[in-house]
């Protein structure tokens, strides 16, 4: 540190010996310089502790919100129910949350948390017990995906997905089928994609035309399904096609491994928010699968895509439920933190009153998710219409709930490395997959005019 | 050494993310309303229970809570992540205000002697309190050898070799069974139950006893005088010179003048 080029004297009270006027001031000016580069080293350790204390900060400051997202979301649940949803919240808090914004800004597929998920049992949630499914209700699994989307609803949404496909197998396929793919499935040690929607036909799925002529003992498909979620990734295509007449009496159900000759992926799709899983355009050019591979009969296609559907609008609604119960927390938050003309803000009424408003809508979104998963549940003849209702509902009033969670984190909310953002991004897309806010409205209506 | 039975005590304490506030009576902390969970060190105890009925070392784990009707949730998580059974010993809300670790290690010490017990499994000490006394007290009531803070259990021909945490590194001894384990932060890391083991859990049985079932005598012998915050941190003040440092440091009287 010291330059070293003087020597110190002897410096007894009764010394003879002194410094002379230009050796003090190289002397004074030795110690400042030590002086200054040690209050360097001081600024910039404390500006690394800052760093990494404001990381530890926000790590915990995200914990903490997860862990105690149930403040009014385990209403009227039972023991076992509350539970199962603790054990979600913890996997949330501590697998996927920390992890959520690189999977989003580096479109990483997190093929091993989604196993993580899936050895809790996550992978087939309410598929049948008997090959190896949890054997849980469509309202355990609201609660469940409500509860994993508070740490990532992207991954939450696909998880979703591939429970879906699970259970189209296990419901419809014969034992053959179930045996052969549900226990991995249940694992995750293969995943899979569905494949509904073609560039052609959205809302008027019926309309499909990916066709699956009979050859011998073989189907050959050909045609393209769009916007196919995992799609590249996954292992199992379970594929809605044409084997019949045009209309819905003609589609079939028949699952397609990756790897089949004929089976072609087009690039991924560039998305605003469901990064953590990909998009593609899925092509089927003379692609040739075993009979054995269809699921139920043929023309029970669409049968079986309504009827995932209705669980499909649940399971996407209760990852909306997550997403905006994240983000209502972290804004709240933030209320308390952030200090504007001398006060918190969380002191102004409009904000006080705008949060209210927000955790109404909540509650009064979740109320209609469960309450039409336990009709799915009891095969209620107005399920359908419930299903639809609760994710018209849930759908928008979540988005506007993590829309206007990012505008009280102002300019700090429209930043990638806050969370809020991520959560309105992920839930805009609810509202437009697994059926449009509008084709609910229109199913909805025709429940109410049918005569009955 | 097979088949060996193994207590686990869990108690419930206020999680470990929650703010902790000092109610208005300056008597104790909020509790009403907060969310509480397992002790994080009797969690990892309970993990390496299950670890050790896993590698055929251990054959049944009773895990063993006491408090107030809530303690229940406590000991369904134990059971869930693969307890076979558990005890609920009811203590109500207000003697369990004042329960100290000699009641507590009393009841254990019962229990593992009702029970058969050939290890009690406790975490270190508990996240409310800090008192790190529980499992030492039970080895002393049953006259047992503790093997506390430990990191690593081996089990070593009919003995067990435990690595323990102490200031100076880690130190390795050898225990005789029965003996006291106290659990501390490295041993392992607890498993996040499974589904399929919550839904079991509500299967295993679940004894419901009192502290008199034990004849230990829960009355208080302590009472808490007074609970405060911790002094708020003074700000700090910037300096223009090192020669006002100096003068700073010689006023306080840290420096001879």
């Amino acid at each position: 540190m010291f330059a070293n080029t003087i020597e110190p004297k002897q410096t007894a009270v009764d010394n003879t010996e002194s410094y002379t006027d230009t050796e003090l001031e190289s002397l004074r000016s030795e110690v400042e310089w030590a002086i200054n580069s040690l209050k360097m080293e001081i600024v910039q350790f404390a500006m690394k502790v800052q760093q990494e204390c404001s990381k530890q900060a926000e790590k915990q400051a995200s914990l903490t919100i997860i862990k105690f997202a149930q403040k009014y979301a385990s209403n009227g649940l039972g023991v076992e129910q509350r539970q199962i949803q603790q054990m979600a919240l913890d996997f949330a808090a501590n697998e996927l949350a920390p992890n959520m914004i690189e999977w989003d800004e580096k479109e990483i597929f997190p093929l091993d948390t989604l196993r993580k998920a899936a050895e809790l049992g996550f992978g087939a949630v309410y598929c049948k017990e008997k090959y190896g499914g949890t054997g849980l209700s469509r309202l355990d699994a609201s609660v469940i995906f409500e509860a994993l989307a508070t740490g990532c609803c992207s991954t939450t949404a696909y998880i979703s997905i591939h429970n879906m496909c699970a259970w189209m197998i296990d419901s419809f396929g014969n034992d053959n089928l179930r045996s052969q793919w549900i226990p991995q499935l249940a694992s995750m040690e293969k995943c899979s994609s569905y494949c509904l929607t073609e560039p052609g036909a959205g809302s008027d799925a019926a309309s499909l035309s990916t066709t699956a002529r009979k050859d011998g003992s073989h189907y050959v498909l050909n045609g393209s399904k769009a916007f196919i979620s995992g799609s590249g990734e996954a292992d199992l295509y379970v594929v809605m096609c044409r084997t019949g007449d045009a209309g819905s009496k003609g589609v079939s159900c028949i699952l397609v491994e990756k790897g089949t000759p004929g089976l072609s992926f087009a690039k991924k799709e560039r998305k605003l928010g469901w990064n953590s899983h990909p998009a593609r355009i899925v092509n089927f050019d003379d692609c040739r699968v075993p009979v054995t591979n269809l699921v139920g009969s043929e023309g029970q296609g669409f049968n079986i895509a309504m009827k995932g559907l209705n669980g499909g609008r649940i399971n996407v609604a209760s990852c909306s439920l997550g997403a905006a119960y994240a983000a209502l927390e972290q804004a709240r938050d933030h209320m308390k933190i952030r200090k504007q003309f001398g006060k918190p803000i969380e002191k102004f009424q409009y904000l006080q009153f705008r949060l209210a408003e927000m955790a109404t809508q909540l509650v009064a979104s979740r109320l209609m998710v469960r309450n039409a998963a336990t009709a799915l549940d009891n095969q209620d003849t107005n399920a359908v219409a419930l299903c639809s209702m609760a994710k018209l509902f849930a759908t928008e009033e979540c988005f506007k709930i993590c829309d206007y969670a990012m505008q009280i984190f102002g300019g700090y909310g429209y930043l990638k490395d806050y969370p809020v953002q991520q959560y309105m991004r992920d839930s805009r897309v609810h509202c437009i997959l697994e059926g449009t806010n509008e084709i609910m409205r229109l199913l909805v209506s025709r429940d109410l005019l049918t005569e009955r | 050494m097979s088949g060996l039975r193994v207590i686990v005590g869990c108690k419930r304490v206020i999680d470990y993310a929650v703010k902790i506030r000092v109610k208005p009576d300056k008597l104790g902390v909020v509790t009403d309303g907060v969310k509480h969970s397992m002790n994080p060190f009797d969690e990892i105890a309970v993990e390496e229970a299950v670890r050790m009925k896993e590698k055929k070392l251990a054959s049944e784990i009773i895990a063993v809570s006491c408090g107030p009707t809530q303690c229940q949730e406590t000991l369904r998580t134990a059971m869930a992540m693969g307890a076979d059974k558990s005890i609920h010993v009811e203590v109500d809300a207000a003697t369990y205000e004042n329960l100290q670790p000699l009641h507590v290690a009393k009841i254990l010490a019962k229990v593992a002697q009702d029970e058969k017990a050939d290890i009690v499994f406790t975490g270190k000490q508990a996240i409310d309190d800090d008192c790190n006394q529980t499992g030492q007290m039970v080895a002393a009531l049953l006259d047992w050898p503790q093997a506390t803070f430990a990191s690593k259990v081996e089990k070593a021909n009919g003995d067990l070799t435990v690595t323990r945490e102490i200031d100076g590194g880690l130190e390795t001894i050898k225990v005789k069974l029965p003996a006291v384990l106290t659990a501390d932060l490295r041993l392992n890391e607890p498993r996040y139950a499974t589904l399929p083991n919550i839904m079991k859990a509500k299967k295993k049985p679940m004894a419901k006893k009192k502290p008199a079932d034990y004849g230990v005598d829960v009355a208080p012998r302590q009472s808490i005088l007074k609970v405060e915050d911790p002094p708020v941190r003074q700000a700090g003040s910037k300096l223009d010179s090192v020669e006002t440092l100096v003068g700073k440091l010689k006023d306080a009287g840290l420096v001879p003048s």
